[in-house]
């Protein structure tokens, strides 16, 4: 009975969109269907037309490397950042434990306007630090070709998520006993090794979901690569996941099609988190 | 959530670590002391770095346009002033938004609270059949991606008749966040010891009695915290908004994007721009400072022991 309220409003707005778009998926949904008439069952058509259209396979490629990427980017400074705070003295941790929150504290849609800023072609920040050493980057525009576009995206996406990564590590790193640390030191582990045989065993479950967040996260960036594309990109050439749907569904109102994506994004996602569900599912059994 | 996007992101409840500082000498990797001074000057820069952005937002927001629209880039608000946050604040769309986004986070949060402590007591009290199914449930819905779905939402709120309203929003937002707020809450249920209870109905209160007079004030951190996770996702989220809203019923992340978009087309004013974030970001930052180490915790040791 206490279960009930949060079932059914989780059931309501969760699980009935799933079966919904599972449905319409299926369905035709063109400009008959816009104005009232009853929607045809077409089955698989609507995932035939979708995959057999390249600009879809460049998108889900265009996600995938851009996921790979920016998670492995963010696991890699991440743990660094981890790893020094481990190191450094308390006062240098204390600021960079801040400055980190700070960055992880803002909103995307603040963060976003702030990098705008930062790589506006006429006055941004950028620009002129590069100008200034003398490359010619006045009045360079980072978001007219894809390449640079995504490796602003990158530089954004790793600056906010890395706060995430090196926190989760750090709290991990904590709960390694300095007994053993210490007990190998004295048998004469390099630093090298005491990191890859103690601390890495100890803090691998935590690795790993953070991993699998990021992936799944990164997988479906949405608003940063929507608001960079608002300060003018060329939305076909630089679309993903997210934005995909976005414009296939509020764009050309081809539910269809856009419940055909969403179904595709849904099951990836749970390809990608099965086998850490799985594990939950097992953990839950022993306990 | 949040990053979190708002499913999963969120990116983003069991064991209570301390938030920022709580380390003690164990597990520290002793390096020798010249390293040690290369290290911290290393640290100090990427501090820097990190921080950067937030400070430039600040700082632009400060410097009237005429010196932001120099070449050079001005690096200390010297002589800054708060005309632009005036200038934002002039038009009253920003307060629109503002009471547009607290509408939603209010109904968010109480109605998450309600749910999600309901729910947390079920798991953490009582055995019964479908336990099991339903943290899995919880797990499971803390990973779909609102991307995924905001076609099928938009349908659903157009046919409630619930598009372009608070309601519709909220609606779609605490589904989206109760999970991980129940997630919380079990961990701070889980953590006060039944026992407790369990005297006091020896000593004649009943099982809800004893439930609002021991465990009830024991639990006040654990909603505040939960609270304020709900909060941050309703006030950050932004696809849900953007499919959902029209643009007379703005959040304060669509007003802040209406806002650069306004002036897209002619030369940005980056200055009122920068003083926009600033008034939609710095109430973030503030609660964030606060709930932190208990969110990171929570889904760490939450995900890792289930």
């Amino acid at each position: 009975m206490l279960l009930l309220p949060a079932s059914i409003i989780v059931l309501l707005a969760m699980a009935y969109p799933v079966i919904w778009q599972l449905i319409t998926s299926m369905q035709q949904f063109g400009l008959a269907q816009q104005f009232g008439a009853p929607p045809e069952w077409v089955w698989f058509e609507n995932y035939a037309t979708l995959f057999s259209n390249p600009t879809t396979w460049f998108v889900v490629l265009r996600s995938v490397l851009f996921c790979l990427a920016a998670a492995t980017v963010t696991m890699v400074v991440g743990i660094g950042l981890a790893l020094l705070m481990q190191a450094t003295s308390k006062s240098v941790r204390l600021t960079l434990q801040i400055a980190l929150l700070l960055a992880w504290a803002t909103p995307v849609v603040a963060a976003m306007t702030i990098w705008n800023w930062i790589f506006d072609w006429r006055r941004g920040l950028v620009n002129w630090l590069l100008t200034n050493l003398g490359l010619p980057f006045n009045g360079h525009n980072w978001l007219q070709e894809p390449l640079s576009f995504f490796a602003v995206a990158l530089i954004i996406v790793v600056w906010m998520s890395v706060p995430f990564v090196a926190f989760s590590v750090y709290a991990g790193l904590t709960q390694v006993p300095g007994e053993v640390l210490e007990a190998a030191q004295m048998d004469g582990a390099s630093p090298w090794q005491r990191l890859r045989l103690i601390i890495v065993p100890i803090i691998k479950p935590i690795l790993g979901i953070v991993m699998l967040l990021q992936i799944i996260w990164d997988l479906r960036v949405f608003t940063q690569i929507k608001l960079l594309q608002d300060r003018g990109s060329i939305a076909s050439k630089t679309d993903v996941l997210g934005t995909y749907i976005y414009q296939l569904g509020v764009g050309s109102s081809d539910f269809a099609m856009a419940s055909a994506m969403s179904i595709f994004v849904l099951l990836l996602t749970i390809a990608l988190s099965w086998a850490y569900v799985r594990n939950l599912i097992k953990e839950d059994d022993e306990s | 959530m949040s990053q979190a996007s708002l499913a999963g992101s969120a990116p983003r409840t069991t064991t209570m670590t301390a938030p920022v500082e709580i380390v003690s000498a164990r597990g520290r990797l002793r390096t020798g002391k010249p390293w040690r001074i290369v290290l911290n000057v290393v640290g100090v820069l990427l501090a820097v770095v990190w921080a950067f952005p937030v400070y430039w937002m600040v700082n632009s927001a400060l410097l009237p346009n005429v010196v932001l629209e120099k070449t050079r880039p001005t690096l200390l608000p010297f002589g800054g002033s708060l005309k632009n946050f005036q200038a934002v604040i002039a038009d009253g769309s920003f307060f629109k938004a503002l009471g547009i986004s607290v509408s939603i986070a209010a109904i968010v949060v109480v109605v998450c609270l309600i749910f999600a402590f309901l729910a947390a007591l079920a798991i953490s009290r009582f055995r019964f059949k479908g336990r099991r199914s339903f943290v899995l449930a919880v797990l499971f819905i803390q990973m779909l991606p609102a991307e995924g779905m905001f076609i099928a939402q938009y349908k659903l709120m157009a046919g409630l008749g619930l598009l372009n309203s608070i309601i519709g929003v909220s609606i779609i937002y605490i589904a989206a966040v109760v999970p991980f707020t129940i997630w919380m809450l079990r961990g701070f249920v889980a953590g006060i010891p039944a026992d407790l209870e369990e005297a006091a109905m020896v000593d004649g209160l009943s099982r809800t009695q004893a439930f609002l007079r021991i465990t009830f004030p024991l639990l006040a951190p654990g909603l505040v915290a939960s609270g304020i996770y709900a909060f941050l996702q309703a006030w950050n989220e932004f696809t849900v908004a953007l499919v959902l809203l029209d643009a007379d019923n703005k959040t304060l992340p669509l007003w802040l994007r209406g806002f650069i978009q306004q002036s897209a087309s002619t030369a940005i004013d980056w200055g009122q721009v920068m003083a926009a974030s600033t008034l939609v970001a710095v109430p973030v930052i503030i609660f964030f400072m606060f709930v932190q180490g208990r969110m990171t915790s929570g889904l760490v040791s939450g995900a890792v022991k289930g």
